[in-house]
């Protein structure tokens, strides 16, 4: 309804602040007093601690504390915890190390904090926590996953044998193999999915502050789901009393998922805060962020494809190892599990899939959701598997695809995930038009006399966003709920503020949100204010990730707004003496409808506040609150094509053009989503074709700085063509899927497949650097 | 960053007094595009610093018929954009449109980044192929006697770049082949054509810095065109390998970027 409603293009109400240097981060954040943290960070991959010395630290000009983990301990402040209990298939529960928030007795990889030191300036702190003499006595280390599983292999937890953690499985076992003895072609590939450094633009911060007076503690925070950090400190790290800990999360800078998880620096902050008795604030600086911020990806995957004669899929057998890195965190087991191998079944009717995850600890930083979170390296797996498979059987990768779709739905696939809707053809054909397809050998040959090699490729993800039914997630393992909360506070002037357990962090809810109230009541999104990220301001929520904050965080304001509109229209009713049936609200007024009669939407607000004339019976005042909990998880899917030319002297590889053909849902604002999906594919292009994360043996990280860290820049990437198709989520009031994720988790197959193709060789790892494909060139020529 | 106490004089003399004061523990300050970050990240720690962004005898580009005189304050914007050095030897202009990104090429100079000498750095490549001479505040040093080995120079104790001067050739041109990462050169080539034959500079490949490469340098001399290198190959032996590229695919650069960087050369 009306120009900022659902579907218009309304600026986004944030940037003029982001625009202009006035967000508010933590960082910028002061309290009287406050003083600066460093933390004492372990130069070693794996070693025991045997000595910490801090006599010549203590006397330094500025130091006011310096404190380490035994003393963390012994005030009974908890381990850190991975809240999402998965089990092995032989029902033996996952094998959690110890992770204390400051080391004690072992540090497990580089960057692992030991001791926080607290002094007046940022810079003494850093100066002092140099001067803090740790002894360590090193211990043999491993990097990767595959290594780790090996006999002989160094241990790290001694609660993990084998430094196994878990060895999971989902489908049936036994029809798969069923499917594979009576397939007539077998695809086999083996797939590595790189790991990823997260690199928000804000790093993480955090301001600890205890009042003694009140015996009350604050923590400013860069997370996504400032309830969630105050529940899990509260509850299981023992910090303070939940009723006596405020958690605020101000503007947040990015956070793609590594700002989920609460991190040793936030919960040590706070304790400092009670033990110095100054306020403690800490910022990471990008060196930090690159060792410590949770890594993403990481794994390891031989894939198995069975086709009948028909080339329509019979089965689908997966073995994955997952790297979690030295400790698990936050929600490190489920991202590997069930945020992965359900949804193994891709946009395909598959019989039968079999998936085995084994995850594992190495020497390395904790691996964590990271912008689609499993989705990306399941969509991976199946998107190389079938573009290599078509390309086997020598049949168009497009027609095999289609050959092999889900056309009806409600579709139960082998793996837990029941969709609710989609219309893949629809995405298929947009996108094959986009990309003009059809021109595509013609563009071939014309690179070809430049001395270029053209290539296509394409993918047809499907994801699960709208996380999810708590129930469902329960049965699951989840230790949390998934459901969101809203609370509409109408104003006696008739303003409105929104107050919800969502959180933004560059997506634009202030934006979006406000455009509910437009859509329903005819108000300007300016008269629309959105309240979220302080634990004293909103009840509780669950936070920002999984593009949930609109199929989940939508909805509960939906419902918060349908109560709010019924009691308006019993006020009106009332006082215009006309039924309630007949009220109608549009453009800021409230009607009775085919007549004149009608009444301010300000008027009925003050009417609800000054409760001189209610119905009999009615409590005044306009706020009405709600919790939604998902009926299903919801399924945005669509065609990912990229058009890549390869200049065959140097490998590399220029994206000529990229098109995203997306099936969201309804759209609320397509502005806001066509950014989403840029944004993300610009980090998809980035997994594929240049974010590498090395370590050498030593589990030194290589890649920590972007001297060494290849983030994707504009000139990396085309003008995306990107088009949206509005195929209505069933389980949700607005129909919505969710659009934060797809472009990173569609766009890495879409790359290297096409570099595939350009180049001929199948053989070929992300990130596609021109050295590698380079390489794969020369192997095949 | 380690506490430093500042400096500004306003002349080479002031400054190299300045650093015979302090001794080895001052460091000289230009650009700050190298250093600052270096001791942000606490690798490097001087007592004092001492600016020469305010030392007059190093700012201005002289033009005076083919010879160019660059001042070793001179940042590599001034560079990209001085109509005098384009007129008679665009590849050098060109060459320094291609350092960092605007914010670097606005305060970076070239005065910094020679004396720094880093492995990847662009002019080094353009003045060993130019014959340049690199000027200090004590003597002239011909490039081939100048760039030692990995971030090392002639440069003594307290001794400051000046200047950089060199004859405009014939033809000349620089190629770059980037880094993904770090944008710097992973294998740069400056090409130089003069009547008595063609220098080639090379930087971001060799394993002990930018160099000559003299192979090369013979092939172009009898026959200034991409496909004279054709035959030549480059040892691998000599060449860097790193996370971004081992030896053999610098090896490969340095052949398919000289042969572009002819190209280039050729269509100016
Ligand atoms: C993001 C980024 C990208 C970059 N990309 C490139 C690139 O693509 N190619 C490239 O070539 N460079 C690149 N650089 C480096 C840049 O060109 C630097 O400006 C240069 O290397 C150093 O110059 P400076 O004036 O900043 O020197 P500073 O950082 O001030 O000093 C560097 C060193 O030289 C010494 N020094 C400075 N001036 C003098 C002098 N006149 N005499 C003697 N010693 C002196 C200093 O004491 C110090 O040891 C990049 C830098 C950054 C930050």
């Amino acid at each position: 309804m009306g120009v900022e409603g659902i579907g218009a293009k309304v600026l986004r109400k944030e940037d003029r602040r982001f625009i202009t240097g006035r967000g508010r981060y933590v960082d910028d954040m002061s309290v009287p007093g406050m003083k600066y943290a460093a933390f004492v960070r372990s130069p070693h991959a794996h070693a025991k601690i045997t000595g910490i010395d801090t006599s010549s630290a203590e006397g330094m000009p500025g130091v006011i504390g310096i404190l380490n983990g035994q003393q963390l301990q012994g005030d009974g402040i908890g381990n850190l915890i991975c809240g999402w209990a998965v089990s092995s298939k032989d029902g033996t529960p996952m094998k959690m190390g110890a992770w204390p928030a400051l080391a004690v007795g072992t540090v497990r990889h580089v960057g692992q904090a030991v001791a926080i030191v607290v002094a007046e300036t940022q810079l003494q702190a850093r100066d002092a926590a140099e001067a803090v003499m740790v002894d360590y006595e090193e211990l043999p280390v491993v990097t990767t996953a595959v290594d780790a599983l090996k006999e002989g292999a160094p241990q790290l937890h001694p609660e993990a044998p084998g430094n196994l953690i878990f060895d999971w499985e989902l489908g049936d076992k036994a029809a798969t193999d069923a499917a594979f003895s009576k397939a007539a072609h077998v695809t086999k590939i083996h797939i590595h999915n790189n790991r990823l450094v997260p690199n928000p633009m804000e790093p993480r911060a955090a301001l600890g502050h205890y009042d003694p007076a009140e015996d009350h503690y604050t923590c400013w925070t860069t997370s996504q789901n400032p309830h969630v950090a105050r529940l899990v400190m509260s509850a299981f790290y023992n910090v303070a009393p939940e009723h006596k800990l405020r958690v605020i999360a101000p503007d947040v800078g990015g956070g793609f998922g590594s700002k989920i998880y609460i991190y040793p620096e936030e919960i040590v902050c706070l304790w400092a805060s009670k033990r110095t008795g100054v306020p403690v604030k800490w910022t990471s600086d990008r060196s930090e962020a690159f060792l410590t911020d949770a890594h993403g990806r990481d794994h390891e995957t031989d894939v198995e494809l069975a086709l009948d004669a028909d080339n329509k899929i019979l089965g689908l057998r997966v073995g994955t190892i997952a790297n979690l890195g030295a400790y698990m965190s936050l929600f490190s087991s489920s991202v590997p599990t069930y945020l992965y191998a359900t949804l193994l079944s891709g946009q395909y009717d598959i019989p039968a899939i079999h998936a085995n995850v084994k995850t594992v600890y190495t020497n390395t930083v904790p691996v964590d959701a990271y912008r689609g979170a499993g989705r990306p390296e399941a969509t991976y797996v199946v998107e190389r598997t079938m573009e290599t498979a078509a390309r086997e059987l020598g049949i168009s990768p497009a027609e095999f695809r289609r050959k092999n779709f889900i056309r009806s739905f409600p579709h139960q696939t082998p793996v837990i995930m029941a969709y609710d809707a989609g219309d893949f053809d629809a995405t298929l054909n947009a996108g094959m038009e986009a990309a003009d397809v059809a021109g595509f050998e013609a563009r071939r040959e014309e690179a070809k006399s430049r001395g270029k090699l053209r290539g296509l490729g394409m993918s047809c993800y499907i994801e699960a966003c709208g996380i999810a039914p708590s129930k469902a997630v329960g049965s699951l393992g989840a230790g949390v709920g998934l459901w969101e909360s809203a609370e509409v506070r109408v104003n006696p002037v008739g303003t409105i503020e929104i107050l919800t357990g969502s959180h933004s962090h560059g997506q634009g809810h202030e934006t979006t949100f406000a455009q509910l109230v437009a859509e329903r009541f005819g108000l300007p999104v300016d008269n629309v204010q959105i309240v979220h990220g302080d634990t004293d301001k909103v009840q509780f929520g669950m936070g920002t990730y999984g593009s949930r904050s609109g199929a989940v965080g939508m909805s509960a304001i939906v419902k918060a707004l349908d109560k709010v509109e019924a009691k308006a229209k019993k006020i009106a009713a009332h006082v215009l003496e006309a039924d309630e049936g007949d009220i109608v609200i549009e453009n800021g007024e409230v009607k009775v409808a085919g007549t004149d009669k009608k009444l301010g939407w300000h008027e009925v607000c003050l009417g609800a506040y000054t409760a001189h004339n209610l119905p009999d019976g009615m409590e005044p005042g306009l706020k009405e609150g709600a919790f939604y909990d998902p009926t299903n998880f919801t399924f945005p899917a669509g065609c990912y094509i990229c058009e890549v030319e390869v200049d065959p002297e140097t490998g590399t590889t220029e994206i000529i053009q990229f098109v995203a053909a997306d099936d969201f849902g309804r759209v609320i604002n397509p502005m806001i989503v066509e950014g989403q999906v840029h944004g993300g594919l610009a980090q998809g292009i980035g997994q594929a074709l240049l974010e590498g994360t090395h370590y050498d043996d030593a589990g030194q990280l290589l890649t920590a700085s972007y001297m060494d860290y290849a983030m994707p820049r504009a000139w990396d990437l085309p003008n995306f063509k990107v088009s949206t198709n509005e195929t209505l989520c069933p389980g949700n009031p607005l129909g919505m899927k969710g659009c934060g994720e797809a472009g990173a988790i569609g766009s890495p197959p879409a790359v290297i497949n096409a570099i595939t193709d350009a180049i001929g060789n199948n053989d070929l790892t992300m990130p596609a650097t021109p050295e590698k494909v380079w390489k794969a060139l020369n192997a095949v020529a | 960053m380690y506490e430093t106490s500042y400096h500004r004089p306003t002349s080479l003399e002031e400054a190299a007094n300045l650093a015979t004061e302090k001794g080895d523990e001052a460091k000289y300050l230009s650009g700050g595009m190298t250093l600052i970050p270096t001791m942000k990240q606490r690798l490097a720690a001087p007592e004092a610093l001492i600016d020469l962004r305010h030392v007059g005898e190093l700012k201005g580009i002289t033009v005076n018929g083919r010879s160019i005189r660059i001042g070793g304050g001179v940042t590599h914007a001034e560079v990209a954009m001085s109509d005098e050095i384009k007129s008679v030897c665009p590849g050098f202009a060109s060459l320094a449109g291609l350092i960092g990104d605007p914010a670097v090429r606005h305060m970076g100079t070239v005065g910094g980044s020679v004396a720094n000498f880093d492995p990847a750095a662009d002019y080094p490549a353009a003045l060993l192929a130019l014959g340049g001479t690199i000027h200090t505040n004590k003597r002239e040093i011909a490039a081939d006697d100048f760039f030692l080995g990995l971030f090392e120079t002639a440069l003594e104790e307290g001794e400051i770049v000046t200047a950089v001067s060199f004859e405009a050739p014939d033809q000349c041109a620089y190629e770059k082949f980037r880094n993904p990462a770090s944008r710097y050169a992973m294998c740069g080539v400056f090409v130089a054509r003069r009547a008595d034959g063609v220098k080639v500079g090379v930087t971001g490949a060799g394993s002990s810095g930018a160099f000559r490469w003299s192979d090369g340098e013979q092939a172009l001399s009898s026959d200034f065109a991409p496909e004279a290198v054709d035959g030549l190959t480059v040892s691998e032996a000599d060449m860097m390998g790193d996370i971004h590229g081992s030896s053999a695919y610098r090896a490969n650069l340095v052949k398919v970027v000289t042969k572009r960087a002819v190209k280039k050369a050729l269509s100016h």
